[in-house]
C-alpha cells in the first residue's frame, strides 16, 4: 500500500493554484515571477507522479526539459527586471504600463 | 507503509505552507526564503517517488542557481523595504483570490469526476530503476537527442538575449 497517485495530483493541483493567486494578486513583479516558479514546479511534480506510477521514464526527462526551460526563464525575466527597473525605479507591476493602451 | 503516509504528509504539508507563505509575504527576500523551502519539499517528494535523479537536480538547478539569482536580483534592486508597493487588499485581488479558488475546484472536479480508465493504483515495480542517472540519461541522449540539443540553443539564446537587456548600453 502505497500513497495513490490522486493524492499527488491533488497537491500539485494546490500549489499549482497558490501560484496563480499569486500571479493574480500580487504586484510585485519578482514575487510574480516566483509564482510562475512554483507553477512550473507543481506541473514537475504531476510529471514525475505519472512518471513512476505508469513505469515510464518519459516524464522524467520532460522534466529535466522544463527546468532548462525555466532556467533560460529566470535568466531573460530577471533580465527585464532589471531593465525595467533601470528606467522606472520600481517593480510594482501597476506603474509599468508602457506598452498597455 | 506507514511511514511512507506520514512522510507524504510531513512534506506535503511543508509544500503547501511555504507556497502559501510565499504569496503572502510582503518582503520579497522572505517569499524567496519560502519558495526555497517549497522546492526543497518538492526535491523530497521526488525522492518519495523514486526520481533520485530528478530530487538532485531540484536542489541544484533550483535552490542553487534559479533562486540565487533571484535573490541576487533582489538584492541588486534593494527592495527590503519597499513602502510604496504595500499591495492594498483591491477588487482585483479578490477576484483573482476568487478565481483561483474556482481553478481549484475544477481541477480537483476533473480528478474525481472523470470516467474513462482509472488511475494506476500502486507505483509501477520498474519506477525505482527508471530514476536514475543511467536511466535518465539513456532516455535523453537516446530518443530525447534532438529535443536535448535545442534545448541547449535555447539556453544560448537565454544567455544572449539576458546579457542584452541587461546592459545599460550595447
Amino acid at each position: 500500500m502505497t500513497v495513490p497517485l490522486s493524492w499527488y495530483l491533488v497537491l500539485s493541483a494546490i500549489l499549482f493554484v497558490t501560484g496563480v493567486a499569486g500571479v493574480l494578486t500580487r504586484r510585485n513583479a519578482i514575487v510574480v515571477f516566483m509564482c510562475i516558479e512554483l507553477m512550473l514546479n507543481a506541473v514537475n511534480l504531476t510529471l514525475v507522479a505519472f512518471s513512476s506510477f505508469l513505469g515510464d521514464g518519459t516524464g522524467q526527462v520532460f522534466v529535466i526539459f522544463v527546468m532548462a526551460v525555466a532556467a533560460a526563464e529566470a535568466a531573460v525575466g530577471l533580465a527585464i527586471v532589471i531593465a525595467l527597473f533601470r528606467n522606472k525605479q520600481t517593480v510594482d507591476l501597476d506603474s509599468i504600463n508602457i506598452l498597455k493602451w | 507503509m506507514t511511514l511512507e503516509f506520514l512522510l507524504f504528509w510531513f512534506l506535503a504539508a511543508m509544500a503547501v505552507t511555504t507556497a502559501v507563505l510565499m504569496i503572502l509575504q510582503r518582503n520579497p527576500v522572505m517569499s524567496a526564503i519560502s519558495l526555497i523551502g517549497n522546492f526543497f519539499a518538492l526535491a523530497a517528494l521526488y525522492l518519495l517517488l523514486r526520481a533520485q535523479f530528478l530530487a538532485v537536480l531540484q536542489i541544484i538547478v533550483y535552490t542553487g542557481a534559479i533562486m540565487v539569482l533571484v535573490v541576487f536580483v533582489i538584492m541588486l534592486l534593494n527592495l527590503g523595504d519597499e513602502r510604496g508597493l504595500a499591495e492594498r487588499p483591491s477588487l482585483r485581488s479578490s477576484v483573482g483570490t476568487a478565481l483561483a479558488a474556482g481553478l481549484l475546484l475544477e481541477l480537483v472536479a476533473i480528478l474525481f469526476l472523470r470516467t474513462g480508465p482509472g488511475l494506476p493504483p500502486a507505483m509501477h515495480p520498474s519506477s525505482g530503476s527508471q530514476g536514475t542517472v543511467e536511466a535518465v540519461g539513456t532516455a535523453m541522449f537516446g530518443k530525447f537527442l534532438f529535443p536535448f540539443e535545442i534545448t541547449s540553443l535555447l539556453l544560448l539564446v537565454a544567455i544572449v538575449g539576458a546579457v542584452i537587456l541587461a546592459k545599460k548600453r550595447l
